[in-house]
Formats: structure tokens, C-alpha cells, sequence
């Protein structure tokens, strides 16, 4: 049996994909499935890295994206609306140019847009503001909470077993690992901590706080849904403090973020005023015409940073895993992440091209900081 | 058909399928239908879905949490927010 901490999409993924494998499975959750990251998430799902290793995880995670409405049985609202970059000095310019160059080498089509074209995308788009544009059309979005529970229902159809509001409270190695819970003890033969931006607690309880992850919170403001096409893809100029704005797949009102972050408890996702008042400040530059528009709602969720914005993932003790640390890109991640683990633990090997040197738990202990993959939707 | 919520057009039969099919808990229920979610701020649906709840689960509705509030309370227009900004 193997028991999976933190029922986020990385854990109850994990769960549906070792189900399918044939392991029984067991997931616990401290709340309510979703409840830490991944349902305060922005739902972008992206290709456009600058690294070998990112850009090859997300190719092939995009592929998966699109095959899991079919497979899981529930659509689960997959969008391929692109994710456009918008360069606003020459020197980032440059640097987009770089960056394609990468992404094409790997198969991933993104291409260099005039800021004309970028407004054929993005009508209401204000291209006075930027010089040109990274576009990729195979980047998109998908409904973070249809998302899981489409896996949580497929995985349950294949035997595995969720125990929501269960918190873990203690992990201790026998002939098996025993997890101590609010709701009895559990024996499994694999662990998998999947619980993020509280992952330091549960490795703490192996003695094996060897991840330095800090949680961060993030904000985001959602206006009233608008008429459907106008800000699909997700838009973001990384120079003005990593701001953007996407439609939301499901109700059409814009989703607006920016890079003020909180170090904080991962318990606390109380929104705050003064993140309004700086993320809409850069919306309604990226596109005037949301002045007009009301905003609904604002909420927080965490994104759990590593030093170099790379995610954890692998064996931290005998039987013991992680997949944690995902910096803002759990929900992207997640289809590829969820496969690779569970090939892994179950047949040793996996033929998802996720490259586990450079996503390696052990890099932070030897001092090793991978190139910082940058933090946007 | 009987609408709960206005904002996303959601009936009380959506409701009691997800229910039926075993999604009782309220955060679950909001996310997967939008109750809640939209520029009423679940003032009208709310109340509703937890008396559905309530009697299709046999929980008493005062021990159904009630869903956060969320900022704004009310719609506001973004450039009251921004006004004056340069």
C-alpha cells in the first residue's frame, strides 16, 4: 500500500496514476482536497521556460493535458489559449529571442510577434506599451477544480481511497511506515509527501528537513465575467513586477496577479488591500479597458518556493518521496509529475522526460541552485 | 428547473446530483457548480445550498461552515480602485 500526504492535484494525480499502475492507495488531507494551492491557482498551464529540463517537462505535460478530459471520463475545461509575453525594452527583446530559440530546439512553437499581431490576440491589448511578444498557442488553461476532481473521481473508480479533514500527525518507520493520523494509524510500504508549502513539517517528522522551502503568499482579483475572446490567452510583461491578466476558462471574468508576495504561514490566505490596489494598477495598463470593469472577488494561496524556483521531486529516504516545492507550477506540472513519480515507485523507471539531477531533493544539502525558472501563472 | 444561483445559472437539480453522486462537502460543492463565485457573492445561493445540504445529508445547516467572505463585499468598478494613480 502506499500512502500519499497532501491531497492537492500533485497527490490525488499521483493517487489515479499508481491506481491505474495496480498499487492500492491511500491519500490524506489535513482540509478539503484542493484546499491548499491548487484551488487558489490561476490556471495556467505553460511550455514557455528557459531551461531544458522545464521546457521538456512541460512539452510533455501539455500532451497529457490535452488527453485527460477522454481518459479521466470529465471535462475538465483543457483551453490551448496561449500565453503571451510582452518585451518592453530591447534588452528583453533580446532575451525572448534567447529564450525561443530554447523552446524551439525542444519542439515547443513559440514564435517572436509584432505588437500589431499581439493585438490581433488580444484585442483590447494596449500595444503602445511594449515592443514585441513570445507567443506560444500551446500553452493554455484548464479549471483547477474540475482538474482534480476528475482525478480524484477516476482514481476512486480504480480502488484508491481519500480521507479528507485527516491530518498527519506523526510518520514512523517499523517493518513499513506507520502514519499517524487525526482519524488512527496507517501502515504503508511508500510514502509520497506531496503537501507543498507544509512539506517541511512532514519531512521534519522523518528528520529529514533537507528542502528549504519557503511559503509565499500570493493574491489574485477576478473581475465579472466579460464576453468571451478577448483576453484568452494569459498576458503577461514580466517587466512590470511579473503582472498578468487570463480570462478565466469557465465564467470569462479576468484573473489579474503580480509578483507582491507575503512570507507568511501557509495557514493564512487572508487577502489584503494593498495588493488590489498594486495588481490592478498594472491590469489596467497591460489592457485600459478593464477600468470599466468591477472586480468580484480577491483570494490568496501560497506558492511554495525553493531557493531556485525549481520543484523537489524524488526519493529523500528509503520508500520516502517528495514531489514539493512547486514555486507556482504544481497545477501545469502536475499531469507529467504524477506519471513520472508513479512509474518511478512502481517500475523504477518512467519514460516521461522529467529530469530527475536537476529536480533532485538532495541539491539544496550540496549547495547546487538550479537556473531560477521565473514565476508567472 | 429551479435556479439557486443567479450569477452562473445553477439549479437546484445540479445541486442534488453532485450530492447524490458524493460531493457533500460545501467547498466542494461551490467550486465545482461556481456557487458562490460570482458578483452576488453567494448572498442569494448560499443560504440555499446549505439547506439542500442539510436535508439531503441530515447534518444540521448551523454546523455547515459558511464559506469565506472575500473582498470586495460588494462589485467595484477597478478604476475607483486605481483613480488618481499614475
Amino acid at each position: 500500500m502506499i500512502g500519499i500526504i497532501g491531497g492537492g492535484i500533485i497527490g490525488v494525480a499521483t493517487a489515479y496514476e499508481l491506481a491505474k499502475l495496480g498499487e492500492d492507495v491511500i491519500v490524506f488531507e489535513k482540509r478539503y482536497l484542493g484546499s491548499g494551492s491548487t484551488f487558489r491557482c490561476a490556471s495556467g498551464i505553460r511550455a514557455q521556460f528557459t531551461d531544458e529540463a522545464n521546457i521538456k517537462l512541460m512539452k510533455y505535460s501539455i500532451e497529457r493535458w490535452g488527453q485527460l478530459s477522454e481518459e479521466l471520463n470529465h471535462d475538465i475545461m483543457f483551453q490551448q489559449t496561449g500565453y503571451l509575453f510582452l518585451a518592453t525594452s530591447e534588452e528583453e527583446v533580446e532575451a525572448f529571442k534567447r529564450n525561443i530559440k530554447l523552446q524551439n530546439k525542444f519542439g515547443v512553437p513559440t514564435k517572436l510577434i509584432t505588437p500589431e499581431e499581439a493585438k490581433e490576440i488580444v484585442p483590447p491589448l494596449n500595444k503602445d506599451a511594449f515592443l514585441a511578444a513570445a507567443w506560444n498557442p500551446e500553452d493554455g488553461k484548464a479549471s483547477p477544480f474540475h482538474t482534480l476532481y476528475a482525478y480524484k473521481k477516476a482514481a476512486e473508480k480504480l480502488g484508491a481511497r481519500f480521507h479528507e479533514y485527516t491530518k498527519v500527525t506523526m510518520i514512523e518507520k517499523e517493518d513499513k511506515w506507520k502514519i499517524k493520523t487525526t482519524r488512527g494509524e496507517f501502515k504503508v510500504d511508500v510514502v509520497v509527501n506531496a503537501t507543498n508549502a507544509w512539506a517541511r513539517e512532514i519531512n521534519s517528522m522523518i528528520g529529514k528537513d533537507i528542502i528549504p522551502i519557503k511559503p509565499y503568499k500570493h493574491q489574485l482579483v477576478k473581475t465579472e465575467p466579460l464576453e468571451r475572446g478577448q483576453i484568452e490567452p494569459l498576458v503577461c510583461p514580466p517587466a512590470w513586477n511579473d503582472s498578468y491578466v487570463i480570462q478565466d476558462g469557465e465564467d470569462g471574468g479576468v484573473i489579474c496577479g503580480t509578483a507582491l508576495e507575503y512570507e507568511t504561514s501557509p495557514d493564512d490566505v487572508t487577502p489584503t488591500y494593498d495588493f488590489a490596489k498594486e495588481v490592478l494598477k498594472w491590469a489596467v495598463k497591460i489592457i485600459p479597458a478593464l477600468k470599466h470593469v468591477h472586480i468580484v472577488r480577491q483570494w490568496a494561496g501560497h506558492y511554495a518556493r525553493t531557493p531556485d524556483n525549481n520543484p523537489a521531486i524524488g526519493e529523500i529516504e528509503d520508500n520516502f518521496y517528495v514531489a514539493i516545492g512547486f514555486s507556482g507550477h504544481g497545477f501545469m506540472m502536475a499531469p507529467a509529475v504524477a506519471q513520472a513519480l508513479a512509474e518511478r515507485i512502481v517500475k523504477g523507471r518512467t519514460k516521461v522526460p522529467l529530469d530527475w539531477e536537476w529536480f533532485d531533493p538532495f541539491r539544496f544539502e550540496r549547495g547546487e541552485l538550479r537556473s531560477s525558472a521565473f514565476q508567472i501563472g | 428547473m429551479r435556479i439557486v444561483c443567479r450569477c452562473n445559472d445553477v439549479t437546484v437539480e445540479d445541486i442534488e446530483k453532485l450530492i447524490d453522486e458524493g460531493v457533500t462537502d460545501l467547498e466542494e460543492l461551490r467550486r465545482l457548480l461556481r456557487i458562490g463565485m460570482g458578483p452576488c457573492q453567494g448572498r442569494t445561493c448560499i443560504p440555499i445550498v446549505i439547506s439542500i445540504l442539510a436535508r439531503k445529508t441530515g447534518k444540521r445547516p448551523e454546523d455547515i461552515a459558511l464559506p469565506n467572505a472575500r473582498f470586495p463585499v460588494r462589485p467595484v468598478k477597478i478604476e475607483a480602485l486605481v483613480g488618481g494613480e499614475k
